[in-house]
């Protein structure tokens, strides 16, 4: 499995994180906007695992780094869609140009 | 020298990556976009267990595919009408998209290719394969380079994290 070079593993994630970028600022729905940015979250674990297993077999902090952020990811989420129901009962729509106030 | 089968499973895994990401940002129906959300992170799980981290790939398919995808399918359906499609972009919108998607695929693809690191392969062989009990001492461990106090500080933050979607989504 380890003989394939890094910057093969490093290449995908690469464009997983432009697409992300791309479909971050091109999309008006919110949870579209979220859909990029796990994307993007996505790309940045698979560099730390692809990192970690390469450069430093033995030791598990890249790992570590991914569990975390894992965990963290999903936190940040479930507070997001939180955040665009509270904003869709307001509004009755999550299009982010609707929303130019700070204020409902 | 590699094995053929492996060879073909990481041309699967890349493929599914690539062209599902691409469809994820692409796609006009909200929920297909996050169809393909899921399948990009099932792809990255199988990725994980190419790399022998079979339980970081348990992970991400219990943690993304198993919670963030449902948690992300059930607000498009409660935000959404089904067959909705969003509005068509505008050449502007969509040029300052492009823009900055190559800028950062020109960047950070030049900072990988002038690294001639990258083309070789570290690993060796005597160090392959994944223990877990060195991963359940890290994570519970307080000692150097151990995790206990992250640990337990996730857990607040889970903690803390649903007590406040409780109250941001609560009816007043």
């Amino acid at each position: 499995m380890e003989k394939l070079p890094i910057a093969l593993y490093i290449i995908p994630s690469l464009i997983m994180f432009c697409c992300g970028v791309y479909g971050f600022i091109t999309r008006k729905n919110m949870i579209a906007i979220l859909i990029s940015l796990e994307l993007m979250l996505n790309s940045v674990d698979i560099n730390f695992v692809v990192f970690n297993r390469f450069l430093y077999p033995g030791q598990l902090e890249g790992m570590m780094f991914t569990l975390f952020a894992i965990a963290i990811a999903a936190a940040e989420t479930a507070l997001a869609i939180a955040i665009i129901v509270n904003i869709f009962r307001a509004v009755k729509n999550i299009d982010i140009r609707d929303l130019n106030k700070m204020k409902f | 020298m590699e094995s053929v089968g492996s060879i073909v499973m990481y041309s699967i895994i890349v493929a599914a990556i690539i062209i599902f990401s691409i469809l994820t940002v692409t796609t006009r129906r909200i929920l297909r976009a996050a169809t393909y959300l899921l399948f990009t992170l099932f792809a990255t799980a199988g990725l994980y267990f190419m790399l022998d981290y079979e339980f970081l790939g348990a992970v991400q398919i219990a943690v993304y595919a198993g919670g963030i995808v449902v948690l992300v399918v059930f607000s498009i359906l409660l935000t959404s009408k089904p067959g909705d499609t969003s509005s068509k972009l505008t050449s502007k919108k969509r040029v300052v998209g492009l823009a900055a998607s190559v800028a950062s695929l020109a960047v950070l693809g030049y900072a990988i290719a002038s690294r001639c690191d990258f083309w070789s392969t570290f690993v060796k062989p005597s160090e392959t394969g994944f223990d877990m009990h060195l991963l359940g001492s890290m994570l519970l461990g307080t000692g150097k380079y151990q995790y206990l106090l992250p640990f337990e500080a996730v857990s607040v933050l889970l903690l803390a994290c649903i007590i406040g979607g409780v109250v941001i989504a609560r009816k007043r």
